[in-house]
């Protein structure tokens, strides 16, 4: 039966802290059953935003729905239907993994096994360790088992793979992945492009408090009008170089050098630019190697966006 | 059904409540720190008292010094625990982020606070038990004139006690910084222990006695007394306990952030 409401609807929400205004009118809507990603830099919105559909913060403007319940009126019918994880931290210093996750297994009516759930995360080894002496990325991903332990419908999963290793990072996309196919609604915030890219059916890309872009990462690297242009050839540029290749390419484009032999070019994706591109190097007496008509990604969508790296 | 397919639901709030408490008692006893403020120092006020009391030379009315220490250190060990251990717990809870976790599951904010409740009345049971033994092994004889009213007078005494005291610390933790609280509970602890009435007499506090009987350190101190030493429930005392608790749950209920 397709469900009624979306799993989350934000509705112009602004929150300020004193003069600081932290999310600006922002509204976005999350599907059943989906991966959502919510990217942008730090200090974007991000949290403050999870945090007021988990019920933790009540909206100064704008509606929150959740499930299709107010997270602040419908607050105990809420909590149990939703999973969340924290950005960091959670736990008693001294409590074991294994412990804490049990713990949080008790409180809910039909909790998944423990043993189970503490093996696909890689806890099984250091269920007897106290939190305080886990690693970054054991510390998340316990913290991912708690927010999925009592069979949420919704989880909240605020940087899950901060501070994991690429192996770990893998695991638990393949995670979320597995979860999402098993009918769990997922919002994962991230300031990760290959996180959104790789998993979210959805992304909204919020900057300064507001939606700036939402779309599946297909449509968003698509709609671009530049791309990224790699250079790379087979003797040291000539002083100047990056000056004189944006001269003849126009005002449109990019050049940054990255070192004696190569250099980026960000401008418009058509022939033209390559052709003119090549005709600098005949000009330059320099032959490329590589000239490479990169792929768009997310990133250059945040830079093209807001002008601004998406990197902290 | 697949591994993940949601089955949400809370467990019913008794049982919640329960593992709440199971799983605090549990952290307090493990502490190092908290183990040696709920037994080791009590323990170590009494064997010193009672080996020591001939040459502080205070009054002690014809009693002999384990029949007045002991209560006076039942006292000391509802307080150390009641105020220190609960203000530096929930402090830590509150920087570590614990509470803001259990915000988010399906335990209500009165079920967390009946845990803890429950966690705190576990542990002093266990540390009554501990130095009711210890101050029977010592000789502490408490009066037999009327046990009944010996027993409710200190039942009572140990509950509003225990009430007055986590109010108390459940407001400085919710205001101050962990680390503030931790220095706070440990230093209030120490001037009561001292100058509050708790295991000595306030009598024995000489022209200061009056102002120090307002305090819930001499209150409970007192009252357990009161009731162990002549047999009599001291309303006085109790009211006073009553007052503290009325005000330090009012305190906290105003002032505390969860966060």
């Amino acid at each position: 039966m397709p469900a009624p409401t979306p799993a989350v609807e934000v509705d112009g929400l602004v929150m300020a802290y004193g003069d600081k205004v932290a999310v600006d009118g922002l509204s976005l809507e999350v599907a059943r059953g989906s991966i959502t990603a919510v990217l942008g830099p730090n200090g974007a919105g991000k949290t403050t935003t999870l945090e007021t559909c988990e019920g933790y913060r009540v909206p100064q403007k704008g509606t929150v729905r959740v499930l299709g319940l107010d997270p602040q009126r419908d607050r105990a019918a809420l909590l149990p239907r939703i999973g969340v994880m924290l950005q960091s931290g959670g736990a008693w210093s001294g409590v074991r993994a294994r412990e804490m996750l049990d713990h949080m297994a008790s409180l809910h009516a039909r909790p998944l096994d423990t043993d189970m759930l503490s093996d696909r995360l890689g806890l099984a080894d250091c269920g007897r360790t106290p939190y305080r002496r886990l690693s970054g990325g054991q510390q998340q991903r316990l913290g991912l088992a708690i927010a999925l332990v009592g069979r949420p419908e919704l989880v909240f999963v605020d940087e899950p793979t901060a501070g994991m290793d690429p192996q770990a990072r893998r695991t638990t996309w393949e995670l979320l992945e597995e979860v999402r196919a098993d009918g769990v609604t997922v919002v994962l915030t991230t300031h990760h492009m290959d996180e959104a890219e790789r998993l979210a059916d959805r992304i909204h890309i919020i900057d300064r408090g507001r939606v700036i872009a939402s779309g599946t990462p297909g449509e968003l690297t698509r709609e671009g009008r530049s791309a990224t242009i790699r250079l790379v050839v087979n003797r040291p540029f000539p002083d100047g170089a990056p000056e004189s290749l944006r001269v003849d390419l126009g005002p449109d484009t990019e050049v940054r050098q990255l070192d004696e032999v190569s250099m980026l070019i960000h401008g418009p994706a058509d022939s033209t630019t390559l052709g003119l591109v090549s005709r600098w190097c005949e000009q330059h007496d320099v032959l490329p190697e590589t000239l490479n008509l990169g792929q768009r990604n997310l990133e250059d969508v945040f830079l093209e966006l807001t002008g601004r790296e998406l990197a902290p | 059904m697949s591994t993940f397919t949601p089955a949400p639901g809370g467990a019913t709030l008794p049982r919640m409540v329960l593992a709440q408490a199971r799983m605090e008692a549990r952290l307090m006893l493990r502490n190092g720190e908290q183990l040696l403020l709920a037994i080791v120092i009590p323990v170590i006020v009494l064997f010193g008292g009672v080996a020591g009391a001939d040459r502080i030379g205070i009054d002690l009315q014809g009693h002999r010094p384990v029949d007045i220490l002991t209560p006076g250190v039942l006292a000391l060990a509802v307080m150390s625990t009641a105020f220190t251990s609960v203000a530096i717990a929930t402090g830590f809870e509150r920087r570590y982020g614990v509470i803001k976790l259990l915000g988010s599951s399906p335990l209500p904010r009165h079920g967390l606070l009946l845990g803890k409740v429950l966690a705190l009345l576990n542990v002093v049971v266990l540390q009554l038990v501990v130095l009711v033994v210890v101050g029977l092994a010592l000789g502490w004889e408490p009066t037999l004139d009327h046990p009944l009213r010996s027993i409710v007078g200190a039942v009572l005494a140990l509950a509003l006690g225990t009430a007055a005291f986590a109010a108390l610390g459940l407001f400085v933790a919710g205001v101050l910084r962990a680390e503030a609280t931790l220095a706070l509970a440990n230093l209030v602890y120490l001037l009561l222990m001292a100058g509050g009435g708790v295991v000595l007499p306030t009598s024995a506090y000489g022209a200061a006695s009056p102002v120090i009987s307002w305090l819930p350190s001499a209150a409970l101190g007192d009252g357990m007394r009161e009731a162990l030493v002549h047999a009599s429930i001291d309303g006085r005392s109790l009211l006073v306990l009553a007052a503290w608790a009325a005000v330090g749950t009012l305190l906290t209920a105003r002032t505390f952030r969860w966060e």
